[in-house]
């Protein structure tokens, strides 16, 4: 097997080249991060207790050849299922996926001043329906994770407890800094957007067309904000989401419409605030 | 670096040739490889802690959005090296003289300035239409390929709608050349694809006059006269040049984008029919603006510059070129009312269209008259009166329309080849007439037309109006590639 891996270079070939790196790795001669290579890393963030839209995601991620999974935070919150939606997360955390904390799975362990009423309404009917084991699975999620040459973080990776938004450049600037890797990939800003440091060294944003893949070369930082799988806000109910090819070294932001009306009654028929729904609806 | 290209040496499975160009940016090399026989060039930015970012920049932006073009106004991609170990890029060698060589043996008639400014233009358009902007539009820029068509080369000051834009933030002197940048670049911006239109105008006034219309400013001050100064027109340089040229040349160097031609596109029609251009003061200005305009325009520079919004492939449809074809040998047919009122729906829709009514006339063998030659311009200007009339309840501003009669054999390859020349984004036409009716449908021009056009076509057809009944089904639009261009109108 080391033969083989030496005999051919594992990047030439995606699909032939799977094995023999996996292989290497096992034995524990190269780090997992240089084994990952070859992955389209599918990115989710915000699914807010929203199973039609996480369901929508999850089958076109797979059907665009999504080998890895790395979900953002805010697994609960807003929507109507979260026990569905907390069930599918810890499946896909158990195989390997990646899994951060958002502030929304923080308020289920403890209680969130800053958050308005209809929304720690939720929080509340959330904690109340969800079992012991669901909630320890969030509690148990850590804040950041850094792989390879990625940063995986729900808000800020400067301080991530803060919950800061990056809403701006020099919001942007300091959380590429404080993650240290080429790429830091983000959420709780639901909306799609790739910050980038230009020639001279500062930070620019850039607006994604779904479905066109961008280069995003290692040797430049990179932040992107993947959007919100359940709670879309610009107007658009298609959830939102980004598959990262780290082998191609591009990333492509999607826009996935998804049975969004349905979702929207299930809120209503649980009883939880209308305006919740009404968003959900409209993409607001 | 320099020493790894030398001619023989091997670069990412490329034989090196000739250094061809080696400038301040990199170099330029002549590239072979065994499995390709085309001809290619490699292109090799300057690395090392003295050079400039710039140059990788300007390579790694080249490098993005080459590869995301295509057609035959731009360089085939071919490959590129990694960046962070071997940075190269390697694409298609384009064959032709470049305009610069070409100015250097002097000033162009207007009719050459014409037909090359309508094949730079037809390119400018192509990459606009792929989302992209060249923002670096100057002669060293533009080859002339051997069959009368124009490319562009060097996208390293390029923008692209679909990728970031590694040189937004960069405000510097050295983004794009001094002499042909657009005012809103020298503001900073980027993403305006009618900048391009506004260097097309500084390229057409080099050529039809040998000066530079702004000269070669040296300081951001100098750059900024564009903001206000207009040019000296061009006729005064040149007294030989002809006031559509100069009203066209002019129209492209405004100031301000929004007073620009809106697409390439528009201003290769106008190149390619000088007789249907418009011409307002700027056609005969023989000098610049009096002082107490420079001094307005000055005062109105200050404030903040409009810039579009719009993608550049949006942008370059804002203003459309409909087609319409008229059957001016059958003026009283019973579908020109049909058609009048689908083009007033469709003109309807946009503000800025030009709308192009076109009759094709017969020519051949079976003439209504026997002596060509007092049958020709007859014939042309009876027909051409009668397009007149059918446009004239529309009550189109003269800038909007222009009429061609065409004597053709085959009306609709006619009808095909003008509507592709002059980047028609809507063929409107009527469905077969009752002469017709005795054809199959896939004989008739309509649905020749549909089926190969390069654009939209809308067949209109009167309602109610069919063939008759005995008719076989095959002769109808069954088709579904056929049938769903097929709209009937009410």
């Amino acid at each position: 097997m080391g033969a083989l891996y030496r005999g051919k270079n594992p990047i030439a070939d995606p699909l032939s080249a799977l094995s023999p790196s996996a292989a290497a790795m096992m034995s524990g001669r190269i780090r997992p991060a240089f084994a990952e290579k070859n992955l389209i890393i599918a990115l989710l963030s915000d699914i807010h207790s929203n199973l039609e839209a996480l369901n929508a995601c999850l089958k076109h991620a797979a059907e665009s050849g999504a080998r890895r999974y790395a979900f953002l935070g805010d697994i609960v919150g807003y929507g109507a299922d979260p026990e569905g939606v907390v069930d599918i997360v810890a499946g896909y955390a158990k195989a390997g996926a990646i899994v951060v904390k958002g502030n929304h799975d923080e308020a289920i362990q403890k209680r969130a001043g800053y958050m308005n009423e209809p929304v720690k309404e939720v929080i509340d009917w959330t904690r109340a329906v969800l079992s012991a084991d669901r909630k320890n699975f969030l509690s148990s999620l850590p804040l950041c994770v850094r792989e390879g040459s990625i940063c995986f973080v729900h808000a800020s990776a400067a301080r991530p407890e803060r919950w800061d938004y990056v809403d701006s450049a020099a919001a942007a600037q300091r959380s590429v800094e404080a993650a240290q890797t080429p790429y830091t990939f983000c959420g709780h800003v639901h909306e799609q957007s790739l910050y980038f440091k230009g020639g001279n060294g500062r930070m620019s944003t850039f607006g994604p067309t779904s479905g066109h893949p961008v280069p995003v070369h290692s040797r430049r930082r990179w932040l992107a904000l993947v959007g919100s799988v359940g709670q879309p806000r610009d107007r658009n109910p298609a959830a939102a989401y980004a598959l990262f090819d780290s082998k191609l070294e591009q990333i492509t932001f999607f826009r996935v419409p998804y049975d969004h009306l349905s979702a929207a009654r299930k809120i209503r028929l649980a009883g939880l605030p209308g305006s919740i729904a009404y968003r959900v609806e409209k993409g607001i | 670096m320099l020493e790894r290209l030398s001619p023989g040496t091997d670069i990412g499975g490329f034989c090196i040739g000739e250094c061809i160009h080696s400038g301040a940016m990199g170099h330029i090399l002549s590239v072979t490889r065994m499995d390709r026989f085309a001809k290619m060039v490699m292109k090799v930015p300057r690395v090392g802690a003295a050079e400039s970012a710039e140059g990788l920049l300007g390579f790694e932006t080249e490098a993005m959005i080459l590869p995301a073009l295509s057609g035959p106004h731009v360089p085939r991609f071919v490959a590129a090296g990694d960046i962070a170990d071997t940075p190269y890029l390697v694409m298609e060698m384009i064959a032709g003289e470049s305009l610069d060589q070409a100015l250097a043996r002097g000033v162009l008639p207007a009719a050459d300035v014409a037909r090359i400014g309508a094949a730079i233009a037809d390119a400018v358009h192509s990459v606009h239409v792929q989302d992209a902007i060249h923002l670096d539009l100057k002669p060293e820029n533009v080859i002339l390929k051997p069959n009368g068509t124009a490319a562009l080369i060097d996208f390293g000051l390029a923008h692209h709608a679909r990728y970031p834009d590694l040189l937004a933030e960069e405000k510097r002197f050295a983004s794009g050349s001094a002499p042909y940048i657009s005012p809103e670049q020298v503001l900073g911006t980027r993403s305006d694809s009618r900048s391009d239109i506004f260097s097309l105008g500084v390229v057409l006034y080099e050529m039809a006059t040998g000066d530079l219309p702004f000269g070669t400013p040296a300081t951001l001050a100098g750059l900024r006269d564009r903001l206000w100064l207009d040019p000296v027109p061009p006729s005064a340089r040149s007294p030989g040049i002809p006031p559509w040229l100069q009203e066209i040349i002019l129209r492209c160097l405004e100031a301000r984008s929004d007073a620009r031609y809106q697409s390439a596109a528009q201003v290769a029609f106008d190149l390619r029919n000088p007789d249907q251009v418009r011409l307002t003061a700027r056609a005969t200005k023989s000098t610049r603006a009096g002082l107490l305009t420079q001094a307005r325009r000055w005062w109105n520079a200050r404030a903040e510059h409009p810039v579009s919004s719009r993608r550049p492939n949006v942008q370059a449809g804002v203003a459309p070129i409909i087609m319409v074809a008229v059957d001016t040998t059958h003026p009283n047919d019973e579908r020109q009312p049909a058609l009048q009122r689908t083009i007033a729906q469709v003109l309807s829709l946009s503000a800025e269209f030009r709308l192009v009514c076109v009759s094709v006339i017969r020519a051949g063998p079976v003439a209504e008259s026997n002596s060509e030659t007092e049958r020709a311009p007859g014939i042309h200007l009876e027909h051409l009166v009668r397009l007149r009339h059918w446009v004239e309840p529309l009550r189109l501003p003269q800038q909007r329309l222009s009429l061609h009669v065409i004597e053709a054999l085959s009306p609709a390859d006619e009808i095909l080849e003008f509507a592709r020349r002059n980047h028609a984004d809507l063929i409107v036409l009527g469905a077969p007439g009752p002469e017709q009716y005795a054809l199959a449908w896939w004989r008739s021009v309509a649905s020749a037309v549909t089926a190969n056009a390069h654009c939209s076509v809308h067949v209109v057809r009167v309602a109610g109006r069919q063939k008759d009944d005995e008719s076989t089904p095959s002769d109808a639009p069954q088709d579904p590639e056929q049938g769903g261009a097929v709209r009937q109108d009410a």
